[in-house]
């Protein structure tokens, strides 16, 4: 199996390729963590991810910059049905719109737009940067084993935005930060996380593997 | 629930490796930095902070190695601060396997590099080092001002003021050293911490004087830092990671006890 991490020059990608490349081993499952930024790797991968770190539009942008890519994205996970992960910035893109800075189109995958988060409490400071419990809403395979609520294992958080999804089916858990934010949402063979589950120690590398073995 | 308070071990790094001073002098070689940063993710550090301290000498690229070794073996956030002067810098750190980088001097000298750092990567990743002292004598209402080099250089500058301009910027978090404070294990500065925190909307870092768990206590509870940094009392083994977080804890603060 080939897992393609797409390169678009966003964030921290060597943490993610490492903590793929270790759930994989701890899990044996024979998986090759592709870094790439080639198109036709992505086309033909049998798994995908798609992180991101900054701002809405400067991702998306980032993206279209690679000629080909999102293409290659489209092809790969909408009419070849393969698994999708996107990860913080690379969930959000799965929105419609994203409303940071300017209005940018997104993906379409989950309906809703990609908004500031407003905690009821003003104490609260954005973003939200560090540890913090979900909230499951509906059962999904990528969870699967994974202890939440309250008594939980903690996700690592840094965002200031969270989607704002239309459709309640597609979220999958909450985090509660002066109210509930998406914090998961899943579609079909989509899923995304506003966490970094390549930092979050042992929630991650469950919910990586977990995705590594998912058969949407 | 809700979010949890931070602990972050810090390891000032000069050519490679682990030191730490009393208030920036006597520095003493004391280990691997990557070994220590192994040891801390397994004792539950929240994040991890590197500030490379000789980032201004010919061994500055030394960084880039310890930053990408520490990434291949940890997965908890790491934050690298020292010498951050350009957007080179930021994107080499970050492409190393940075989660963060921190600004201090080159946000004195030029407060729209941290505009154009936050624009470039995104607020979430550009935290900007304050480094301050109290210049009010008693009796004087409060005031502090930032202080550069090590502390040895006065600027002027008030440190509130700074904050909330840095803030405005983009800066996504501030890590606040108290220089009066710093390794004198005589607590951190509360009011400044607080008189800070109360003012911005990001999260405040709590830096400089660690001695006791109680400290770490304050800082959240007293100084409304969302995080605690320390140095000594967890490198020198006076305190694990994990005692300090159950400490804390016990003290009714919110705690990640994965």
């Amino acid at each position: 199996m080939r897992v393609a991490i797409i390169d678009y020059g966003s964030g921290n990608l060597r943490s993610a390729t490492k903590a793929f490349e270790r759930a994989a081993r701890e899990a044996g499952i024979a998986a090759e963590i592709d870094l790439t930024d080639r198109p036709e790797r992505v086309a033909a991968a049998d798994r995908i991810v798609l992180p991101g770190v900054g701002a809405y539009a400067d991702c998306r942008r980032g993206l279209d910059t690679v000629p080909g890519m999102v293409d290659a994205l489209r092809e790969a996970v909408e009419a070849g049905g393969r698994p999708f992960l996107g990860i913080c910035v690379g969930m959000q893109l799965m929105s419609s719109r994203g409303l940071e800075k300017t209005v940018t189109q997104g993906l379409g995958w989950i309906d809703g737009d990609v908004v500031p988060m407003k905690p009821d409490n003003p104490q609260l400071k954005i973003p939200q940067i560090g540890w913090n419990t979900l909230q499951l809403k509906r059962e999904h395979p990528l969870f699967a084993g994974i202890r939440t609520g309250d008594d939980g294992l903690h996700a690592y958080f840094v965002h200031s935005y969270h989607l704002a999804a239309a459709k309640a089916e597609d979220v999958i858990a909450t985090v509660d930060y002066g109210g509930p934010m998406t914090t998961f949402v899943a579609r079909d063979n989509k899923a995304g996380a506003q966490f970094h589950p390549e930092k979050s120690q042992a929630l991650g590398l469950a919910l990586i593997t977990n995705f590594l073995r998912w058969k949407p | 629930m809700t979010l949890k308070a931070r602990v972050i071990p810090c390891l000032d790094v000069k050519d490679g490796r682990v030191v730490k001073g009393v208030s920036f002098v006597n520095l003493v070689d004391a280990g691997d930095p990557v070994e220590s940063a192994k040891a801390y993710d397994a004792a539950g550090a929240d994040e991890l902070c590197f500030l490379d301290i000789t980032a201004s000498s010919d061994n500055r690229d030394t960084i880039f190695d310890v930053v990408a070794r520490t990434a291949d073996h940890c997965f908890m956030p790491l934050t690298v601060g020292g010498g951050v002067r350009s957007i080179a810098d930021i994107r080499k750190l970050l492409l190393a396997g940075a989660d963060k980088v921190s600004i201090n001097s080159a946000a004195v000298n030029n407060p729209d590099f941290v505009a154009e750092a936050a624009d470039k990567f995104g607020n979430q990743c550009i935290v900007v080092s304050i480094d301050s002292k109290k210049v009010s004598q008693d009796g004087e209402e409060d005031r502090w001002e930032i202080f550069t080099h090590g502390g040895r250089q006065a600027t002027g500058i008030d440190a509130v003021s700074f904050a909330e301009k840095m803030v405005q910027r983009g800066a996504g978090e501030l890590l606040l050293t108290s220089m009066d404070r710093d390794g004198q294990k005589s607590g951190y500065d509360i009011a400044l911490t607080r008189t800070i925190a109360d003012r911005v909307s990001v999260p405040v870092i709590a830096s400089g004087g660690v001695g006791t768990l109680d400290h770490l206590v304050e800082g959240i509870r007293d100084g409304h830092a969302t995080a605690v940094l320390a140095a000594s009392i967890f490198h020198f083994g006076t305190y694990t990671v994990g005692e300090a977080k159950r400490y804390m804890a016990e003290h009714g603060i919110a705690m990640r006890l994965d």
